[in-house]
C-alpha cells in the first residue's frame, strides 16, 4: 500500500517534470470537452541494433494520435510495463489504466542503414490484436516510418485516413532587423519538424498554395519589388512566373483538376477575381464590381468558386456557381468574415471571423445547417489551413507578439501550438495527401 | 487660395473614391534597385533656407511623405492635403520626375485582403496626386498590404504607424 502510494508519487512528479520541459515547445491544451477522446497506448519501441537510433518512433506515434483530437495518449511514464511482443501484454494492467487500446512493436536491425519494424494494436477491453505489420524504413527516415504507423492505426481506430504523412509549408520572416527583413518560404512535416527552405527572398512572399496532387506551390513574391505570382515545381526546384500585372497579382487558387489557377488581380482598378486557364494561358474575368474581391478558393467539385467581399459593407464570403455565374453570400454571422477553406467533402468552410468579441478567431460554419462555431481563442488567429482528411485546422496566430502556427481540431477539441522556432511564423498551407 | 484647393481636392477625392476602379495604376517599375523606406531625400542633396519656391525641390524636402490613414479606411486624411498639393506641384512642373507610392496596412485582417486595402490607400494618394496636376505616367502604386510593418507590436500605437502610404521620388 505504502509502495503503491510512492510509486504514485514518484511518477505524478515525473508527470510533472517532463510536462514542465515539454511546455517550452509545445502546448496542448484540451479546450471543449464534447465527448472524451479515447485513450491509447503507445508503448516504447524495442531497439535490437547496436547504436541508438535518431528517432522515438513510439513517442511521434504517441503524440501524433494524441494531437488529432481523437485520441488521448498514455504517458509512458505511467506505463507498468513496456511490452513488444505479444506474450509480454497483460490486458489487466492497460485496463486498471483505463486505456481502450495499446500499440507495440519493435525494431530490428534489417539490412545496411535499413530497419525493420514490426507493430501490433490491440483491442484492450476485447483482449484482441486488431492487426500486425511490418515497414521497413532507412534509420534517416524514422519519421516517415513513425508518420506511416500513425496514418495505419489511426485509419484502423476512426475509419478516417490518416494526415500524418501530409507536409505543410508556411512563411516567415526574421524580423531582428526591421530594415533588413529575410522571408523564407518554408516545407515541413505536418507537426513541423524537418523543416526545409524553398525561397529566401529579402522581400515578402505570401499566399503559399498545393497544387491538389501535391506536386507544385503557387505563391506571391515581392522578389521584383512588386508582388508576381509564381509556380514552383517541388521535384525539381523549378519557377514559372505566372502573372505579373501592374496592380496586385495575389491569392492563387488551384483548380481541384489542376488546370487553372483562380487569382485577384487589380490590373483593370479595382481587385477582381480572375481564373487562368494554365493550359491556354487564357484569363477569365469572374467578377465585376467596385467593391474588394479576393481571396479566392475552389469547391473540391470544381463546380463553385468562394472567395471574399466587402460588396455588402464588410468582407464576407460569397460563392459563385460557375456555370450560371450566379453569387451568393454564405456568411452573415460577425463583422469579418474572410479567407475562407473548405474541407474536402465541401460541407465544413472554416475562416477568420469577427464577431461580437471584436477578435479575428478562426470559426467554422457547416455549410449544411448554417450553424457556426468558433474554434480557437486569441485575438490575431489566421489564415486557416484544413488537413487533407478534414480532422485538424492549422493557423497563424501570436504568442507574446511573435507569430506562430497552431492546430486546433475540426471540433474544437484539441488545441496545440506547433513548435517551430524561426522567426515569425504565418500562413500555413496544408498539403493533400502525398503519394 | 489654399482653401480653394482644399475644396477641389476634397471634392474631386470624393468624385473619385465613388467612381473607383477607373484610375490607373501606372507602369511597371524596373528600377528592383531602389529600396528603402520614405522619401530618401538627402540623396538627391536637399537645399536649406526658408524661402523655398513652390514647385522646387527645395519645397519637396520640406513636404511629408508618409501620410497615415483610419482603420479599414482608404481616405486620405485633409492633414495631408497640402503635402500632397505640394507633391503634385513638383510632379506637374518636372515631367520626367517619378514617384511610386506603397500603400501598407496594420496587422489585423486577413493578408490577401489586406493587400487590396493597402492598393486603395496608394490609389487614394495617386488621385489626390492626378487631381493636382501630377500626370499619371509618372506615378506607380504597389500595396505591401501588411507584410512590411514600420513598427513591430500588437496594440493602436504601432497600428497608427503602420497604416500608411509611402511616397518616394524613383527620379526627379
Amino acid at each position: 500500500m505504502v509502495m503503491q502510494m510512492l510509486k504514485r508519487f514518484i511518477c505524478a512528479l515525473i508527470v510533472f517534470f517532463s510536462s514542465g520541459l515539454m511546455a517550452q515547445q509545445l502546448v496542448v491544451e484540451v479546450t471543449q470537452g464534447v465527448d472524451s477522446p479515447v485513450p491509447v497506448a503507445v508503448a516504447p519501441f524495442s531497439w535490437a541494433g547496436e547504436s541508438a537510433l535518431a528517432e522515438d518512433v513510439a513517442a511521434i506515434v504517441s503524440q501524433n494520435l494524441g494531437r488529432s483530437g481523437f485520441f488521448r495518449s498514455m504517458n509512458r511514464q505511467n506505463m507498468l510495463s513496456f511490452p513488444d511482443r505479444e506474450e509480454q501484454v497483460f490486458f489487466r494492467d492497460w485496463r486498471m489504466m483505463n486505456q481502450d487500446y495499446l500499440v507495440i512493436g519493435r525494431i530490428q536491425p534489417h539490412s545496411g542503414d535499413e530497419v525493420k519494424i514490426t507493430f501490433e494494436l490491440y483491442d484492450v477491453l476485447k483482449e484482441q490484436r486488431l492487426l500486425t505489420r511490418e515497414v521497413s524504413a532507412g534509420r534517416n527516415n524514422l519519421r516517415d516510418a513513425a508518420h506511416f504507423i500513425s496514418d495505419v492505426v489511426f485509419e484502423e481506430l476512426t475509419g478516417i485516413k490518416g494526415a500524418f504523412s501530409t507536409r505543410i509549408v508556411y512563411v516567415t520572416s526574421d524580423s531582428r532587423d526591421a530594415q533588413n527583413r529575410r522571408y523564407r518560404l518554408h516545407m515541413a512535416d505536418w507537426d513541423g519538424e524537418r523543416s526545409r527552405t524553398v525561397l529566401e527572398s529579402n522581400e515578402p512572399i505570401l499566399s503559399p498554395a498545393w497544387s491538389f496532387d501535391g506536386s507544385k506551390l503557387a505563391y506571391v513574391s515581392f522578389e521584383t519589388t512588386r508582388p508576381v505570382i509564381y509556380i514552383q515545381h517541388l521535384a525539381t526546384g523549378q519557377r514559372e512566373q505566372i502573372q505579373s500585372f501592374p496592380g496586385l497579382n495575389g491569392a492563387p487558387a488551384w483548380s481541384p483538376d489542376g488546370n487553372k489557377l483562380a487569382m485577384v488581380l487589380s490590373k483593370d482598378g479595382n481587385p477582381e477575381i480572375y481564373v487562368l486557364d494554365l493550359r491556354t494561358r487564357a484569363l477569365d474575368r469572374m467578377t465585376q464590381n467596385s467593391a474588394i474581391d479576393t481571396e479566392p478558393f475552389w469547391s473540391p467539385d470544381g463546380r463553385s468558386l468562394f472567395f471574399t467581399s466587402d460588396r455588402g459593407g464588410s468582407p464576407q464570403i460569397y460563392r459563385m456557381d460557375l456555370a450560371s455565374r450566379a453569387v451568393e453570400r454564405v456568411t452573415y454571422e460577425g463583422s469579418y468574415n474572410a479567407r475562407g477553406r473548405l474541407t474536402q467533402d465541401g460541407r465544413f468552410l472554416t475562416m477568420v471571423h469577427r464577431g461580437s468579441s471584436r477578435r479575428f478567431q478562426i470559426a467554422v460554419q457547416d455549410l449544411k445547417s448554417g450553424r457556426l462555431d468558433i474554434l480557437t481563442n486569441s485575438d490575431y488567429d489566421e489564415s486557416p489551413s484544413i488537413a487533407p482528411n478534414g480532422s485538424i485546422v492549422m493557423y497563424a496566430t501570436q504568442d507574446n507578439g511573435r507569430g506562430i502556427l497552431a492546430a486546433v481540431s475540426l471540433d474544437g477539441r484539441i488545441r496545440f501550438n506547433m513548435p517551430i522556432p524561426q522567426g515569425d511564423v504565418r500562413e500555413p498551407a496544408w498539403s493533400p495527401f502525398l503519394k | 487660395m489654399r482653401s480653394v484647393h482644399l475644396t477641389k481636392a476634397l471634392t474631386l477625392a470624393a468624385v473619385m473614391a465613388i467612381a473607383a476602379g477607373c484610375s490607373s495604376t501606372g507602369s511597371r517599375s524596373d528600377s528592383g534597385a531602389v529600396s528603402g523606406t520614405g522619401g530618401d531625400t538627402s540623396a538627391y542633396g536637399v537645399g536649406t533656407g526658408t524661402g523655398v519656391t513652390p514647385g522646387s525641390w527645395e519645397e519637396v524636402a520640406t513636404l511629408k511623405n508618409v501620410f497615415y490613414f483610419e482603420f479599414d479606411r482608404a481616405v486620405v486624411r485633409p492633414e495631408f492635403f497640402a503635402d500632397l498639393e505640394g507633391h503634385a506641384r513638383y510632379l506637374a512642373g518636372n515631367p520626367s520626375a517619378r514617384v511610386r507610392l506603397d500603400g501598407h496596412t496594420d496587422e489585423r485582417g486577413t493578408r490577401e485582403y489586406n493587400m487590396a486595402l493597402g492598393e486603395r490607400r496608394a490609389q487614394a494618394v495617386e488621385r489626390l496626386l492626378l487631381v493636382n496636376g501630377a500626370n499619371a505616367s509618372q506615378i506607380e502604386t504597389v500595396s505591401y498590404g501588411e507584410e512590411r510593418p514600420a513598427v513591430a507590436g500588437n496594440h493602436e500605437g504601432a497600428w497608427s504607424q503602420n497604416r500608411r502610404v509611402e511616397l518616394r521620388y524613383l527620379s526627379r
